[in-house]
């Protein structure tokens, strides 16, 4: 399927991969936002994941050791927010800012004897026949491993959010944490538990780039993309679903705007590399455009403190 | 293999930085000091100014250098080169763009340090500039793509269209119509200096389209290693990428610092180093070509090196006209050459390029 030369099957394939790391990072910290916390530490959590699974993967040499290790280190430093914030309430924006830059540093000193140390390519997986299908072969069956454990977290957080009596609780939580309190769920205890959800997704988001897409750990290697999950949980108005969306349609037109510029479209650049964040506010605001919902979308208890009256 | 080396790395760099602040006062050696805008790391333009700093140390018998690295541009670094100027060197090299103000506010202060700034247009008494004549660099490197592409599409990855990396993208492409009237070039602009996951998401991009021999003007391996694991070529660019790139590298555009810093520092021991403006090419060493890949046959390799001869007799000059750009306006007629000021004010792609210029 070519468009003057503009693969259709291509762009596709690699819209997948390049919205796995947001698709990652974005489903966890959804979960964190709807049960009330706000943890800005996304970017620092996913650097230290990133560098976690590199030095475990090539110590012994196990990609699924290197990401169950990543999502440790993702856990770790989301313990750290979770203890600041939780138990003693300090104020959420700042530590979660601390976090992310305390990430960033930690990572760029523990990883420097890794830097540019050879990872492997991970092979795309091969389904007898329908990795052969034409077109949805290649787009949705030869991929690599990730994306479809990614693409499962994903869907599997919007199951539990709405079909389950757990999801429902961690909702509540964000929405009411005195009622669920009042109910007698331990809010602390169950934000704990969002917040390390948050910090294991962030940590595989991370360990994806550094062990799969595009393989290879150097400083900073994340380069933002931990503000751009953030950013989508809010343009996604607080729903799963439309984080998934809004992090495939970021990764695609990032994609479509390397296509564009190679065929030779009279497009400005500055413009082109606009587009991902233009394309994904338009999309998801007018998803989101009744203003009721959206209200109701957002956790009233966000990035409120806790404090359990008896 | 973890933590430790770095600790102990760091804890020595301490200790010298502690040792450079005791002798200040004692001028018994000549002392150089470097100014690095990111870690060394194993690859890259840092790396590059400190494989000059250790040739440095070995040519000369009883030099001292003293580096800091991963020196942000802005106010840090103005506080770095004070400190390495009142500990005691008698040149320091600033090799970064950014350093530019800071290098001439602390040069001001210590009239007798020599300074050195590297990308800069800013000079004073005791502060020159120099910059690689990269275009020389990449002209070849286009020839070398030229002659071994088979689908006569070439890709390359670009950080931002500033003039520099625009010559390099002409330079490069020019190069390879020279030996190929048949070549096109696609440019994909990353915005970004640094990010290897776009850097790689753009090479994949050109791959799809068709390009079988990539390059890039970015910070990073993603490119060479995202060309090698699709079996297709790729010429690094900083440094030797091999390690990364396999057979697939075919050669690497690298700056080369060690004759250029090697005749300043002569220069400022004898007395006779004057503030100046050195844009040097493959001539002063400063640009030149990695060792080619075995993927490489020999009538390439000559016919490359003999233009690369050319070019330092001054033969041969990638923008001798005729230079058309890409609308079929003739920007250099027959019989002439550009200008360094044209060349440095470059905003227009070349013929045989496919993608357009953004314009702001």
């Amino acid at each position: 399927m070519e468009i003057f030369g503009f693969s259709i099957v291509h762009w596709l394939a690699a819209t997948l991969v390049m919205g796995t790391p947001l698709v990652l990072a974005a489903t966890g910290e959804v979960v964190v936002e709807k049960a009330g916390v706000l943890n800005l530490g996304v970017e620092g959590m996913m650097l230290m994941g990133a560098v976690t699974g590199v030095i475990v993967f090539l110590g012994i040499d196990s990609r699924v050791v290197g990401f169950v290790a990543a999502a440790g280190a993702g856990v770790a430093m989301s313990m750290l927010f979770a203890v600041l914030t939780q138990t003693f309430r300090a104020n959420q924006v700042a530590s979660g800012l601390a976090l992310t830059i305390f990430g960033v540093g930690l990572s760029a000193f523990v990883g420097r004897p890794y830097e540019g140390a050879g990872i492997p390519s991970l092979p795309k997986v091969q389904i007898p026949f329908l990795s052969d299908l034409p077109i949805i072969g290649p787009v949705l069956f030869r991929q690599d491993p990730m994306v479809y454990v990614s693409l499962g977290l994903g869907l599997a957080v919007v199951w539990f959010m709405y079909r389950t009596r757990a999801g429902l609780v961690v909702r509540a939580v964000g929405e009411s944490p005195e009622s669920a309190h009042a109910m007698g769920y331990s809010v602390i205890g169950i934000r704990y538990a969002a917040i390390a959800f948050g910090g294991a997704m962030a940590g595989l988001g991370g360990a994806y780039m550094s062990l799969v897409e595009p393989h290879l750990w150097v400083e900073n290697l994340v380069a933002g993309r931990g503000w751009i999950a953030l950013a989508l949980v809010v343009f996604a108005s607080w729903r799963p679903g439309r984080v998934l969306l809004g992090a495939y349609l970021f990764g695609g037109i990032t994609r479509l705007g390397y296509d564009l510029q190679a065929l030779g479209a009279p497009i400005p650049t500055p413009l082109l590399a606009s587009l991902p964040y233009l394309a994904t506010i338009v999309v998801l605001v007018i998803l989101s455009r009744d203003s009721v919902r959206l209200r109701l979308n957002r956790p009233a208890g966000l990035a409120k403190p806790f404090f359990a009256q008896a | 293999m973890s933590i430790l080396p770095t600790l102990k790395k760091s804890l020595l760099a301490g200790l010298t930085a502690l040792a450079v602040t005791a002798t200040a006062s004692a001028q018994d050696s000549f002392k150089v000091g470097f100014v690095y805008v990111s870690p060394i790391g194993d690859a890259g333009w840092t790396y590059q100014h400190d494989l000059a700093r250790k040739h440095l140390e070995e040519t000369f018998e009883g030099l001292e250098t003293v580096y800091v690295e991963n020196v942000p541009e802005g106010a840090d670094a103005q506080r770095v080169i004070r400190q390495l100027a009142s500990g005691g060197s008698d040149l320091i090299f600033t090799t970064s763009f950014g350093y530019m103000n800071p290098t001439l506010q602390v040069a001001r202060q210590f009239p007798k340090v020599v300074f050195e700034h590297a990308t800069g247009y800013k000079r004073a008494d005791n502060v020159g500039t120099y910059m690689p004549r990269l275009y020389e660099g990449r002209y070849l490197a286009g020839m070398t793509a030229g002659l071994m592409t088979e689908t006569n599409k070439l890709g390359f990855v670009g950080a931002f269209p500033i003039p520099e990396v625009i010559r390099a993208v002409n330079a490069f492409t020019r190069g390879a119509r020279a030996v190929n009237p048949d070549v096109e070039v696609s440019v994909v602009w990353i915005n970004a200096w640094y990010d290897p996951s776009k850097a790689r998401a753009a090479a994949e991009t050109l791959m799809d389209q068709g390009a079988d021999v990539l390059t890039h003007h970015s910070d990073s391996h993603a490119v060479v290693q995202a060309a090698a694991e699709r079996g297709k070529y790729a010429i690094a660019y900083h440094s030797d990428m091999a390690k990364y790139g396999k057979d697939y590298q075919l050669t690497a555009v690298v700056h080369k610092w060690d004759d250029y810093y090697e005749q300043v520092v002569r220069e400022v021991m004898d007395g006779t180093w004057k503030s100046g403006n050195v844009w040097g090419g493959i001539d002063h060493g400063m640009v030149d070509l990695a060792p080619f890949g075995k993927a490489v046959p020999e009538e390439v390799r000559e016919q490359v090196m003999a233009a690369r001869e050319q070019i330092i007799s001054g033969e041969l000059h990638p923008f001798a006209g005729p230079v058309v750009d890409q609308s079929g306006t003739e920007r250099v007629a027959e019989g002439e050459t550009m200008s360094d000021e044209d060349m440095l004010k470059m905003d227009y792609y070349v013929e045989g390029i496919t993608s357009r210029l953004p314009r702001s």
